[in-house]
């Protein structure tokens, strides 16, 4: 067992409950009448994570790859149950209720690519290096990429399926060409999009779309303070009154209602107003060790199976950290993503800690003397 | 272990790994940067933007000032009313605002829910609300509806001085008379309190307020007394109502320092609805320009606003300016045959068939035109006009009251034979009654050109600090000899001559008549006047009334000396006794 990755874990869900407890009493007392409501209820998941974590990784990870083709399909099954069964919360539908536990498919589907795709890097060995391999393996997430952004209207859960599904191929293959291009020509379709709509937005600013404003609101958020900039713009206030070693633990002014649902996607920035700059960094150096942990368990795994898994696993956390407080710090569009670990959402917390629960497996497999 | 072939681990994977991982530390640093970036160099522009985000001012108003009469008599003072606001976020039952505050405060449903769905931090619905009705709305306990109290101004003699004291608008800003000259004393500096609140507008207790208190406004004491005040605007409305005069103003001063004791101009207005319109107008009909019109006209103080020929009491500046440049003494002998010709003009005097030979003292008692008009050709344009510049009569007084009117005299190169001759006996020119009596006042204490003032000092509510105003003083502009023989002459004028009428048993009063016919000529419209004051030898107190229109007899003598004589009757015994218990 690895348990200094174990104990980083551990350390980041105490971090994260001891902050959803801080970020939503005020808020949770005043419309709920229960200061602990957030926090009960995460902690029920993170428990129920926590015994699902220890099952899986106490079994051999080889038991899983027989659920890869299966995985995929459920996935795809799950997203298009949204359209009839979907619960909406906060304008977009992404819930489906299973009795009294929610279930975001997004979540399922990130775990079973993960397991989907190094079930199948490795069952195609060597043509990985060809041109087909390579299309494929980048092909094969897009339609659950696609529908998780067009059915659950989640485009950054669409980001991360194949920000997996890049990083995956990237260690699989040996060579760096075509990923060089490939992040060229991302970056240059972006930077396309962006001058696109910022020429759009100076004509005809009222027809603009939903994401169209956003990045308006990314560039100028003041500009767009009532709107689209809104949460961008208090986010920023509690970061910026943070100050270097910040207001003290509870004692954020903006969790008072002016960042609504503090405790959920932009929960880093309460962090920073609390516990100021060196909270913020010992957060991000937390992750930091984390992932590097990863890699540690990566690069000693058994077999290939067990190296991509706990690539993809890195790949999945490390992607939504950096963008989680990419976007809470405004240095990229806003678009609803969580910090791992500590954000409020009982799926959420549930799949990452089977993630962990099989990075936790392919260690066990480590023989000492690799170590 | 399971029984599998060893993994041949490549080494392509593991620095691939290595790569990918040093990447994400890459832009974890990158991150880390921009998070030193907005939590040290951007911090406090973010700490100054979330604090005004999170604090909530309210000012507090400050009590203004009070008026204060010589007595001590409070002629503008402040009462309690609300402020009613709602606070968007706080409000709970919509509904149930807006029909209570409609209710209550007797508004329309849409003005009042306009202002209650408007998404702001706090939003007036109505100021200066009575005590009453705050108080009831309060007791509904309705949430979002805040109701704070301050204060309004208040008169408690209704319009009495009206034109004088002025009143003030919705934020206690002085609009018009001594409210707005003296706003710097009276309005005070308003205190603040600062709270810090939730994104609902609820306050957070643990933060605590900062307050920071309001200084209040400094009383105002002035020189007016509220009984001779009284008692002269009952005259003038007296006056008014048996000459159905236009209207009527009186105004008495002490010649000495300046002090005015009174200045009524009927009809006033009440100060406690200074906005109300006069009955004949039909509020709905008129237009808001006519209607500032109409206000404007209703406020209007005619003794410093409004400029008239003065006709006869010129005279005394006519008669102090020859006595001063030694071009008459009292003993020149004048012959009147009923008129005068000045050039080709036969100017007449107002006795048709003349007053026959006279000297001086007689001419003025007579208030003969010919002997002034002899008078002023005697001192030519440029020395009468010397003494106009001397006596300040060109000049604005500086009353302490907006508005005042400056003289309406012909340019010095303008004024020919004629014209001289209609100004010795004040015609063909315009004054106001202040300046008139401000001037007459400098003649006779003696030769000092006083400044008519109100504002006496400026005191503190808690009485700690006072400004005493001072005003200046111009000396010498007759000598002590010329002021004691006008007078000798202005006494002689009311005991014995055309001011009889003003005479007051057991008192030595001087004073001049006048009568005026106002432009244009031939249209029947006449201002009567007088100018009295008393002691004669030693005037302590001076009072002008001007009567504007009036039907019937229209003779000042007849009509304007009788009203100060009565004026007197009352107020010099009640001035001696003041003086009395002074000293």
């Amino acid at each position: 067992m690895d348990y200094t990755l174990l104990f980083i874990v551990l350390f980041l869900l105490a971090f994260g409950l001891l902050m959803v407890y801080s970020t939503s009493y005020y808020e949770a007392n005043l419309e709920i009448g229960d200061s602990a409501y957030y926090l009960k209820k995460q902690l029920f998941a993170t428990i129920l994570g926590l015994v699902a974590m220890i099952f899986v990784a106490n079994v051999p990870y080889h038991f899983w790859e027989r659920f890869a083709v299966i995985g995929y399909i459920v996935s795809v099954v799950l997203i298009l149950l949204i359209i009839p069964f979907g619960h909406e919360a906060n304008g977009a539908k992404r819930w489906l209720y299973i009795g009294p536990i929610s279930l975001q498919p997004a979540e399922v589907s990130k775990l079973c690519m993960i397991l989907f795709l190094a079930s199948m890097i490795c069952t195609m060995g060597k043509q990985i290096r060809g041109r087909k391999g390579f299309w494929m393996v980048v092909l094969v997430p897009m339609p659950i990429a696609l529908m998780l952004w067009k059915i659950t209207q989640n485009m950054s859960s669409a980001i991360i399926v194949v920000g997996i599904a890049v990083l995956m191929l990237f260690v699989a293959c040996p060579d760096y060409k075509r990923f060089i291009l490939l992040g060229l020509a991302t970056l240059a379709g972006a930077a396309l999009v962006v001058f696109a709509i910022v020429q759009m937005g100076e004509s005809q600013a009222d027809d603009l779309n939903f994401r169209g404003a956003r990045i308006l609101a990314w560039l100028d958020p003041e500009a767009y303070a009532e709107g689209k900039g809104f949460q961008t713009i208090q986010a920023l206030y509690a970061i910026g009154s943070g100050g270097v070693l910040g207001k003290g633990l509870g004692a954020s002014m903006q969790k008072l209602g002016f960042l609504p649902e503090a405790q959920n996607d932009m929960i880093f920035s309460i962090i920073c107003e609390e516990l100021g700059l060196f909270g913020g960094y010992a957060v991000i150096i937390m992750f930091v060790m984390l992932i590097w942990r990863f890699m540690v368990v990566a690069n000693n795994a058994p077999d290939l199976f067990g190296a991509l898994l706990v690539v993809g696993v890195l790949g999945h956390i490390a992607i939504q950290v950096i963008l989680n407080i990419a976007v809470v710090t405004n240095t990229i569009p806003n678009t609803g993503i969580s910090l791992p670990f500590i954000s409020y959402g009982g799926s959420s917390v549930m799949f990452l800690l089977i993630e962990i629960g099989l990075v936790l497996s392919v260690a066990r497999g480590i023989r000492l003397k690799d170590l | 272990m399971m029984d599998e072939v060893p993994y041949q681990h490549k080494t392509y994977h593991r620095s691939k790994t290595v790569t990918a991982v040093f990447l994400c530390v890459l832009a974890f640093a990158g991150l880390m940067g921009r998070l030193a970036y907005l939590m040290i160099f951007q911090s406090e522009y973010y700490t100054m933007k979330a604090r005004q985000l999170h604090e909530r001012e309210r000012s507090i108003k400050a009590a203004r000032g009070r008026i204060v009469d010589a007595n001590g008599k409070i002629l503008a003072d402040n009462k309690t009313v609300c402020t009613i606001s709602v606070i968007h976020n706080q409000i709970t039952d919509q509904e149930e605002v807006i029909a209570v505050l409609c209710e209550e405060l007797g508004l329309s449903e849409e003005y009042v829910r306009k202002r209650v769905e408007k998404y702001s931090a706090i939003e007036k619905i109505r100021s200066n609300v009575d005590k009453s009705i705050g108080d009831a709305i309060r007791a509904r306990d309705l949430d979002g509806v805040k109701v704070d109290e301050d204060y309004k101004r208040y008169y408690p003699y209704d319009s009495l001085a009206s034109k004088v004291l002025g009143f003030t608008g919705g934020d206690n800003q002085g609009i018009i008379g001594l409210e707005v000259i003296y706003e710097e004393y009276l309005q005070g500096e308003p205190g603040t309190i600062l709270t810090v609140t939730d994104a609902k507008g609820v306050e957070v207790a643990e933060a605590g307020e900062e307050r920071v208190e309001p200084v209040d406004g400094q009383d105002l004491h002035i020189s007016l007394d509220v009984n001779i005040q009284s008692y002269a605007t009952q005259l003038a409305m007296q006056t008014m109502e048996t000459k159905e005069a236009d209207s009527v103003s009186m105004l008495v001063m002490n010649p000495q320092n300046g002090e005015i004791l009174a200045m009524a101009n009927v009809p006033e207005f009440d100060l406690n609805n200074p906005y109300a319109l006069p009955d004949t107008v039909d509020a709905d009909t008129v237009s808001e320009e006519e209607k500032q019109n109409l206000l404007n006209g209703i406020w209007r103080n005619g003794c410093i606003n409004d400029t008239y020929e003065p006709g006869s009491t010129f005279k005394i500046i006519t008669a102090a300016a020859g006595l001063e440049s030694g071009v008459v003494k009292t003993t020149d002998t004048f012959n009147c045959p009923g008129f005068i010709m000045v050039e080709d003009r036969r100017i007449r005097c107002h006795k048709a068939g003349g007053h026959g030979a006279e000297d001086f003292v007689q001419g003025t008692m007579n208030s003969c035109n010919p002997v002034f008009i002899t008078v002023g050709m005697r001192m030519g344009t440029e020395c009468y006009y010397s003494y106009f510049r001397q006596f300040g009569l060109l000049d604005r007084t500086g009353i302490d009251l907006p508005g005042e009117a400056g003289t309406i005299m012909h340019q010095m190169e303008n004024i020919g034979p004629v014209e001289l001759a209609t100004i010795s006996f004040g015609q063909s020119f315009q004054i106001t009654p202040i300046q008139l009596a401000v001037t007459a006042s400098s003649i006779i204490n003696g030769g000092r050109r006083v400044t008519p003032h109100f504002a006496v000092k400026a005191v503190d509510g808690d009485g700690s600090n006072s400004h005493v105003f001072s005003y200046p003083v111009k000396d010498n502009i007759v000598s002590e000899e010329t002021s004691a023989t006008m007078r000798y002459i202005l006494e002689q004028v009311v005991a014995e001559g055309s001011g009889k009428n003003g005479a007051v048993e057991g008192y030595r009063v001087g004073g001049k008549t006048a009568t005026s016919q106002t432009l244009p000529r031939g249209s029947g419209r006449y201002i009567s006047s007088f100018l009295g004051f008393a002691p004669a030898d030693d005037p302590q107190v001076l009072a002008v009334v001007i009567i504007n229109n009036p039907q019937g007899t229209y003779y000042g003598g007849q009509i304007a000396a009788p009203v100060v004589r009565q004026l007197f009757e009352n107020i010099l015994p009640y001035l001696e006794k003041i003086n009395y218990n002074r000293t």
